[in-house]
């Protein structure tokens, strides 16, 4: 469902809504500035707490942006887990297109030239 | 009697709050962006709107998954900003319109759009930061919220969007009190933040949406969700929400002003102001 045949690109639909939604249940926690630093208090303990699956659990071990959505994170709820360790969108663009953040910059402005 | 005066598009990218909270707006990179807002605040000393209606998309502020509206118009007297965890200063609340909303309401469901309605509503970046851009100085219009879902699909289509804001025209022109609505619709225009072709912009696409916007809303309604995503970016379809705005502008429709700059974030920013002559404001002349 989620491959709408566009390429590098999962469409957040119904089956990944229903997949993502611990791992969503527990970004969207972090709206609250005492969650936040629950969860850098204690990672694992956090994600424990939301039952997130260990395909998600290992994503977020990792920081892994791609393997978050693989796992059903939608990038809005994302950013607020990237926002805590101040990572802003060149950085996520920058971690998904292997790219220096940088050179992701350069590519956006370059954008603006075409 | 109400009268649309005219409908605003613009970008509303989370960055653009932390370049006003740090004073960046002539710095170079943002200097281009900011500069499109001095003739958007000379054109509303012009079109003295007194409410306005805004088309707009929740990032997972007010609105989680566990219930996801796919049109929600706001009917509180007050809506609150609020802490969305990337570091944004909250701004102060912003005023509603209790009888407008009810009316606006009255209106959609009459013409068969099922609401969900919102005594309470959190608002975001995608609602304050327009109006911060607009009003820096405060004095912003009571507002009257409609949440477009842009997160999960299915999204509703160009097509239904743009009935959704003709509807919207509909209604208002319907009201008794005397107001100066003004409709903005926020987000936009190309960008993608998620997967592999994150970074994607088009700047052909955007021209296409910028120009049927202004003159031919009808040429986007073909489009699907999906073409619309494949042509803008998952974020792109942001769109959707300046499509609706357009709905609303049932008169003689003019641009005013148009300011596309790239990128502001990952985003193509843009911003449109479309003059809206109502039909009997044209009878009379």
């Amino acid at each position: 469902m989620a491959d709408h045949g566009i390429p590098g690109t999962t469409i957040f639909d119904g089956a990944m809504a229903q997949k993502g939604y611990a791992l969503n249940k527990m970004c969207y926690s972090f709206n609250d500035a005492a969650n936040r630093a629950a969860f850098l208090a204690d990672e694992d303990a956090y994600c424990a707490k939301y039952h997130l699956t260990p395909e998600q659990h290992e994503a977020v071990r990792h920081k892994n942006v791609l393997e978050m959505i693989a796992a059903g994170d939608n990038v809005y709820y994302l950013a607020k887990l990237a926002g805590i360790f101040h990572l802003n969108v060149q950085d996520l663009g920058a971690q998904q297109t292997g790219m220096s953040v940088e050179a992701f910059k350069a590519k956006l402005q370059e954008a603006g030239r075409a | 009697m109400a009268e649309i005066v005219g409908g605003l598009g613009t970008s509303h990218v989370p960055a653009i709050g932390n370049a006003i909270a740090k004073g960046l707006q002539n710095e170079p990179y943002w200097k281009p962006f900011f500069d499109g807002f001095i003739e958007a605040r000379a054109w509303l000393k012009r079109i003295k709107p007194d409410v306005v209606v805004m088309f707009y998309n929740d990032h997972g502020l007010n609105f989680f998954l566990d219930k996801m509206p796919t049109f929600a118009v706001g009917a509180a007297p007050e809506y609150c900003n609020a802490d969305e965890g990337w570091g944004l200063p909250v701004l102060r609340p912003v005023k509603g319109d209790t009888d407008f909303s009810w009316h606006l309401i009255e209106g959609l469901v009459g013409d068969e759009f099922d609401l969900t309605t919102c005594q309470e509503m959190q608002v975001d970046h995608a609602f304050v930061i327009p109006l911060q851009l607009l009003w820096p100085e405060g004095g912003v219009p009571p507002v009257v919220p409609i949440a477009v879902n842009t997160v999960q699909h299915p999204l509703a289509s160009p097509a239904r969007c743009l009935k959704l804001g003709r509807a919207v025209g509909r209604a208002a022109a319907s009201y008794k009190k005397d107001a100066r609505v003004l409709v903005i619709g926020t987000g936009g225009l190309s960008h993608q933040l998620d997967g592999a072709r994150a970074g994607f912009i088009n700047k052909e696409f955007d021209m296409e949406c910028i120009d049927k916007l202004t003159g031919n809303p009808e040429g986007l309604i073909n489009y699907t969700v999906d073409d619309i995503v494949r042509l803008s970016g998952t974020q792109g379809v942001e769109v959707l929400n300046w499509i609706a705005m357009r709905g609303a502008l049932l008169g003689r429709v003019s641009k005013a002003y148009c300011n596309y700059h790239i990128p502001i974030s990952n985003t193509a920013s843009a911003l449109l102001m479309l003059d809206n002559e109502a039909a009997e404001a044209r009878q009379a002349a």
